[in-house]
């Protein structure tokens, strides 16, 4: 009895391991794509439904700042199949081999681009299949309604930079607290733009006299920092902020949720500012080259990218998501800028070696107070 | 199956020591080494994003060795002193608000009936298991203009407007004791349950005040767990990154962030790992000494223990 037992052990064993090397060939056979995207930064199913659709396992990483993103694609090996950089980082990485060009032929719903939007973005990188155009959106300021009216009265200049960058008015905000983005390159060109210069600027003094007006206002800001503003303009912990268009809406959408009182308006500067594009990009190591394909060509497919943009708020990429994009986002000026708005904005350039480390010392300057 | 068990013995000691002795190598030696060697290579782009330091190509061996990343350290020496002087400043000041704190806490803990100490050390313990990141934002929810405690007071109408709290010396502090208390009071409790208790009621026999028992007995008695809470709290208090990072304002860069910065927005991995070499030499010499030092005289205190014993051992034999 405990013979036969034992033997029927050693058969069972037999069988599960033939089970187990089974169940391995099937999990090697099955599909999977690893995706590095920003945070908050796609409709709450999509990823479901394109694992339903296709049958592809999705591993969906996040991060919030392109220069994690970047620092993982230049150690190499990072194991992730589709990324979204932003188009000056999508230009670098490019340069030092992290990234490989798009076949566009592989991506039928290519055609869905708005190829304005799409142009504008492949200028900035020098190639057309660097990557294809997710969301764009622009740097502005967001300040709380209220709050400004009660200091400012009718003086605010709630078009212009100055609201933000003039002395004169951040003093009187300092008490219920400015802030700015933590990005050089989404700050900087807008002080070359608002001092009357150019915001596409390649010269190291232009960067070194808006590192001047940054300093003339830093002691009235409260911080520097990229995303701790949306939940303290929308909490009313502070009135006005330099912010990326979306985080200002995201803001503004939380003050209108918690009922709290706070108005959160965000505008577009009349003296102009930079246009950012984050583009689905492949990198150069990737191991599930098909389905990284598969997965671009979905979230271009109209209704998909629809569907993001209306959970995000940034405006789209997408051209064919235009019919079943919420109107009220479509309209909205600060996404997609009127025609008069879009005369001011530009593009900012990748910047060499030698800008950056200027870019990098006037930003460390500033925020360090030294 | 002899021989197995002997050689096991033989060996076992050797085995139980290679295998942290190798994890250190792997793990901390190796990438100290990648550290140094990166800091004297130049950046490019690329993967990865510098110089190799050395290799072979086809004119055989080459080297990129040199020092411009220290040179360019030296060059735009204000830029670093600056942030420098306040991370030393900032966990230096840490360092003695713990060390206050956490003193007469581990004091009362060590003192405390031995049924109780067990749980006291683990509500000393209790806040390292949650996340240190969520205890931060929590202390932001405290803190904020209109957060738990100004609400509270307006409520109360002890103030009339919100205190400013956030973005403070005051915040990163709070932030530093919440994160770095239980390093501290560890130590100190160590060496003060072994106290002699005998030893404090003979100081006072012999006529020492309060003040002296403490001065000439106890302090330095637990000057070893003094030192060594001390070192826990300030060596990762000056490296210290995310702490300022969200209860800091513009005015508390800090030497952490000046390397993030270097690192991920220059891409200059070159010149960041010549600014955590510097930082090595100058925060981990002096220290290395002082234990060396330190070290010394325990031994010396040692051997003079070792020689009394034996003066006595053979009256007591």
């Amino acid at each position: 009895m405990k013979f036969v037992k034992s033997k029927q052990i050693v058969v069972g064993l037999a069988a599960s391991a033939l089970a187990t090397g089974l169940a391995t060939v099937t999990a090697s056979a099955e599909e999977v794509l690893n995706v590095y995207n920003w945070s908050d930064y796609i409709a709450e199913d999509t990823i479901a439904n394109f694992e339903a659709e296709t049958g592809i396992k999705v591993t969906y990483d996040m991060y919030d700042s392109n220069e994690v993103l970047e620092a993982k694609m230049l150690a190499g090996s990072s194991g992730y199949d589709v990324v979204v950089p932003t188009g000056d980082f999508l230009a670098r990485g490019r340069e030092a081999g992290a990234y490989q060009d798009l076949d566009l032929s592989r991506i039928a719903n290519y055609a869905n681009q708005d190829m304005g939007v799409q142009g504008f973005a492949n200028q900035q990188i020098g190639i057309d299949n660097a990557g294809a155009v997710y969301m764009w959106g622009t740097t502005g300021v967001a300040y709380n309604v209220d709050m400004i009216a009660e200091r400012l009265g009718d003086d605010a200049p709630t078009d212009s930079w100055a609201l933000i960058l003039d002395p004169k008015y951040a003093s009187k905000l300092a008490d219920c607290g400015v802030a700015i983005l933590d990005a050089p390159t989404d700050v900087l060109p807008n002080v070359i733009a608002y001092q009357g210069g150019d915001g596409t600027s390649m010269n190291g003094k232009d960067f070194e006299s808006a590192g001047d007006v940054l300093n003339a206002v830093r002691p009235h800001l409260r911080y520097v920092h990229s995303s701790q503003s949306i939940n303290d303009i929308a909490n009313g912990d502070i009135c006005a902020a330099i912010m990326w268009s979306g985080d200002a809406f995201q803001a503004a959408y939380r003050a209108e949720e918690a009922e709290n009182g706070h108005t959160i308006e965000y505008y577009i500067p009349k003296e102009g500012t930079n246009l950012w594009f984050d583009h689905f990009a492949i990198p150069a190591d990737a191991k599930n080259l098909d389905n990284a394909y598969t997965f671009i060509n979905y979230m271009l497919r109209g209704d998909v990218a629809a569907a993001n943009v209306n959970y995000v708020w940034y405006a789209s990429g997408n051209e064919a998501a235009k019919s079943d994009i919420d109107p009220e986002i479509l309209e909205h000026p600060g996404i997609y800028p009127t025609a008069e708005a879009q005369k001011n904005l530009f593009v900012v350039p990748v910047y060499d070696a030698r800008l950056d480390r200027t870019v990098t010392r006037v930003w460390s300057r500033f925020s360090s107070g030294s | 199956m002899m021989g197995q068990t002997t050689w096991l013995q033989r060996n076992g000691r050797r085995i139980v020591v290679a295998l942290p002795l190798i994890w250190l190598i792997v793990f901390f030696f190796l990438p100290l080494i990648e550290v140094a060697q990166t800091s004297f290579t130049m950046p490019r782009r690329g993967i990865p994003p510098f110089e190799p330091l050395w290799g072979f190509g086809k004119d055989g061996f080459f080297t990129n060795f040199n020092l411009e990343n220290y040179a360019l350290l030296l060059e735009y020496w204000q830029d670093y002193l600056g942030p420098a002087g306040n991370s030393i400043r900032l966990a230096l000041f840490s360092t003695i608000i713990c060390l206050v704190f956490a003193y007469p806490m581990a004091w009362w803990i060590a003192r405390s009936d031995p049924r109780q100490r067990a749980m006291l050390l683990v509500l000393v313990m209790l806040p390292f298991w949650t996340s240190s990141l969520l205890r931060i934002y929590a202390l932001i929810g405290l803190l904020n203009p209109n957060g738990f405690i100004n609400t509270m007071l307006l409520f109360l109408g002890v103030i009339d407007a919100p205190l400013r709290m956030m973005q403070t010396d005051f915040s990163i502090y709070m932030g530093m004791l919440l994160t770095y208390l239980p390093l501290m009071i560890l130590p100190l409790y160590a060496t003060m349950i072994r106290l002699d208790d005998d030893l404090l009621d003979a100081a006072a026999d012999l006529g020492a005040g309060r003040v002296a028992v403490f001065r000439t007995v106890v302090l330095p008695l637990t000057m070893p767990g003094i030192i060594a809470g001390s070192l826990l709290v300030f060596i990762p208090a000056v490296g210290e990154f995310v702490i300022p990072a969200l209860l800091g304002g513009p005015d508390q860069m800090m030497i952490g962030k000046v390397l993030w910065t270097e690192f991920f927005r220059s891409r200059d991995w070159p010149v960041a790992s010549a600014l955590a070499v510097l930082l090595l030499i100058i925060l981990a010499v002096p220290i290395i000494y002082a234990r060396y030092q330190d070290g010394r005289t325990t031994a010396l205190d040692q051997q003079y223990d070792e020689a009394q014993q034996n003066d006595i051992k053979p009256g007591a034999a």
